[in-house]
């Protein structure tokens, strides 16, 4: 078998997530990039002056001109919280075994203490307008507690059953927030409730250390307030993403790994399997706390709905389909999971839009406005038998789990492997 | 003449109403190869269960040094230095080579999950100084060019020298071994022979050696206990084993002997 050689000098070298100097600058391009896409800076999201006879260029360069873009900037933004919360079911479900549906219950349980941390109280709210420094790992802690406090059921029990009672974590999770003293916590923002405030202070003065709820001129440049909030996620979740990578790469992560191949094989190596799926229960929900206080600081609103059954599902969807166990696998599935339909959306208006040529054709002959025949009906009056765009993208989702639960167990990380191998062992084709 | 480092005292061992185990004692001295033989079924792997704990006997006593394990949690066990190989191979199928070794070098090591996470001092130089360990164990199998491959892609011999290695990096002062050659051919069988007697020889350590190869067994045991249908029929040296009235009638006819 081809085999690239091991031409490492010692295992500090060997040890490193990107080994070569080539991942190491494509990687420090890459993120740099992800650092500049907020600003509003001349030369990448507006016109080049002289340029702009240049059909793609001429209006600053795309990858800017689209995701910094205002709404794009929020869709990235969403994106960056579940990456921070795909990388606790990950460690959970995809590392240690043990699949949980309840993640969205425990996103539920940092969301409602973010709030009860970080907002202000009112005549019908509880709050205590806590700095963010205080309601972020707030939000983490009283998740993972819970996590603690459910994991000795949870260790007990195995694959279908362990899905099931997480699950019911989440049910109950919805009915504790529709009692009253839920209501006091989570509730729609017409009732009074706000989500906690971003603003980075040291503790309640009236200026903030860094302002986070006004649009600002940062560096040499302005940004917007969605700008910032994407700067304070980015951080985090690449944060939350070296965390995740450490855990896995060093011994806790190894012991999960053994439990999940080999629960009773584990135990006999001398892993102490109780302590370890406690752990595994107890870090997730802090990764899910974490993220749910980022959720509803990115929605502004805390809902109890919010944390419900779909969310779970889409987590589980998003580690299918990045590829169960590896880092990369929960950023690329949460990336895939969350801008698929937002392009999907974007790519039918687009082709809605056009009046002739093929293009035109194509889009008169898939897209109807409930009158006609075709694929996707884009009317938002007159609803046809087609379904609509946004139907089409839960269709959509579905066949995705299932192609990929049949045809590449290892998602998208899988495919690349095999990518990678193929173009490792070319011209041979074995 | 040295305490045993591993005495077991009458265990009785029930499933139901099946006895697996009967009143079954012996004792294994420090630095000795210590085999168990007997037909299929009569209890071997289960001596092992219950030394490892993982199943508890209902009667009797197990002492380690001197002091009773009963009823010691499985990993607790092997933390005290007692590491084991499976007759079906039980490696972590999706690790690689490396990280299986690694993971057997988990109760030598200390670092928190936490020291982990952050990947600072403590954890970064014991994660160095431990992959050095497991390397040291793949020149002595000679696994080199396996290393980074996940274990499930490894020839069926091969795998076996990975479960091997991965006791020995417990570095145990007793090694259970549940047919190290089963299903080897000759070239493997001897390859293998090789590294249970380097083990003996260079590292010292104890060797429970459970095998259905004759052959293997006469020639590296320094004593030998047969089993059937549970209960102890003879215990000795191999010449010894070899005339007992009591093993060859257990044998006759039994397609498990291929002593020469
Ligand atoms: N978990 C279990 N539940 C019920 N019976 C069991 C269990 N484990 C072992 N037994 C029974 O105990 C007896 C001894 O089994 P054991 O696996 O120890 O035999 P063995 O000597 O290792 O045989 P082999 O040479 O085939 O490996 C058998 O009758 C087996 O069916
Ligand atoms: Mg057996």
């Amino acid at each position: 078998m081809y085999k690239r050689p091991n031409l490492y000098t010692s295992y500090e070298s060997e040890t490193q997530i990107l080994p070569t100097w080539t991942q190491k600058a494509l990687m420090a391009f890459f993120i740099i990039q992800l650092f500049l896409l907020p600003f509003s800076i001349p030369v990448l999201n507006d016109d080049i002056p002289g340029l702009s006879w240049l059909p793609l260029i001429g209006d600053g360069i795309p990858l800017f001109r689209f995701l910094g873009d205002g709404e794009w900037i929020r869709a990235s933004t969403k994106v960056l919280m579940l990456i921070v919360a795909a990388h606790g079911l990950n460690l959970l479900s995809g590392v240690a075994g043990q699949v949980s549906l309840g993640h969205a219950f425990f996103m539920g349980v940092g969301a409602c203490t973010a709030t009860y941390l970080g907002s202000a109280s009112g005549s019908t709210t509880w709050g205590h307008s806590l700095p963010i420094w205080v309601w972020l790992p707030g939000a983490g802690i009283a998740a993972a507690l819970i996590g603690i406090f459910v994991s000795p059921v949870a260790v007990k029990l195995r694959g279908l059953y362990l899905a099931i009672v997480t699950l019911g974590l989440v049910f109950l999770g919805i009915h504790l927030g529709n009692t009253s003293w839920g209501a006091k916590i989570a509730g729609p923002p017409a009732l009074g409730r706000k989500a906690p405030e971003l603003d980075i202070r040291l503790w309640k003065e009236e200026d903030p250390l860094i302002n986070m709820s006004d649009d600002g001129r940062w560096l040499w440049f302005d940004i917007a307030e969605e700008g910032k909030r994407y700067l304070l996620y980015l951080v985090l979740a690449i944060g939350f993403t070296l965390l995740a990578k450490n855990l896995i790469r060093t011994r806790t992560g190894r012991a999960w790994q053994a439990i999940r191949d080999r629960d009773i094989a584990a135990e006999v190596m001398g892993i102490a399997e109780f302590r370890y799926k406690v752990q595994a229960f107890a870090i997730s929900s802090f990764f899910a706390g974490v993220a749910g206080a980022l959720f509803v600081g990115l929605s502004g609103q805390t809902l109890a709905t919010d944390f419900g059954l779909f969310l779970s599902v889409e987590f589980i969807a998003i580690l299918l389909i990045g590829g169960a166990g590896t880092t990369s696998g929960a950023i690329v599935g949460a990336f895939l999971i969350y801008m698929m339909p937002q392009f999907v959306e974007e790519a039918t208006k687009w082709l809605s839009d056009q009046e002739s040529g093929v293009t035109g054709v194509v889009g008169d002959t898939i897209l109807t406005e409930g009158d006609d025949l075709g694929f996707i009906n884009t009317s938002t009056v007159t609803p046809g038998w087609t379904l609509s765009v946004f139907d089409w993208n839960i269709v959509l989702f579905g066949v995705l789990i299932i192609v990929f639960l049949i045809f590449e167990p290892l998602g998208m990380y899988g495919i690349w492997v095999k990518i990678r191998n193929y173009w490792k062992r070319w011209p041979f084709s074995y | 003449m040295t305490d045993p480092i591993l005495e077991v005292e009458d265990i009785t061992l029930r499933f139901g109403g099946v006895t697996a185990i009967r009143n079954v004692a012996f004792h294994v001295n420090p630095g000795e190869l210590f085999s168990i033989i007997g037909p299929n079924g009569a209890g071997k792997t289960s001596i092992f269960n219950t030394i490892s704990q993982v199943y508890r006997p209902q009667e009797g006593d197990i002492r380690w040094k001197g002091s009773s394990i009963m009823g010691t949690r499985p990993d607790n066990v092997a933390a005290l230095g007692i590491a084991r190989t499976f007759q079906n191979i039980e490696l972590f199928p999706q690790m690689t080579v490396v990280d299986n070794l690694l993971t057997g070098r988990h109760v030598r090591m200390t670092q928190s999950w936490f020291d982990g996470m952050i990947w600072r001092g403590k954890a970064k130089a014991e994660e160095m100084a431990n992959r050095r360990r497991v390397e040291d164990i793949i020149d002595f199998l000679e696994i080199q060019e396996w290393r980074k491959h996940p274990v499930a892609l490894l020839p069926y011999g091969f795998q076996k020298r990975v479960e091997l290695g991965r006791a020995l990096a417990m570095e145990p002062e007793l090694l259970l071994l549940d047919e190290p050659v089963a299903g080897m051919n000759l070239e493997e069988t001897e390859d293998m022979a090789r590294f249970i007697l380097d083990i003996r020889r260079e590292l010292g350590i104890s060797m429970i050696m459970v095998e259905h190869d004759m052959g293997l067994v006469m020639d590296i045991a320094d004593r030998i206990m047969v089993l059937d249908f549970g209960e102890k029929i003879a215990e000795g040296t191999p010449e010894e084993v070899q005339k007992d009235p009591n093993v060859i009638a257990a044998y006759l006819g039994s397609s498990d002997v291929h002593a020469d």
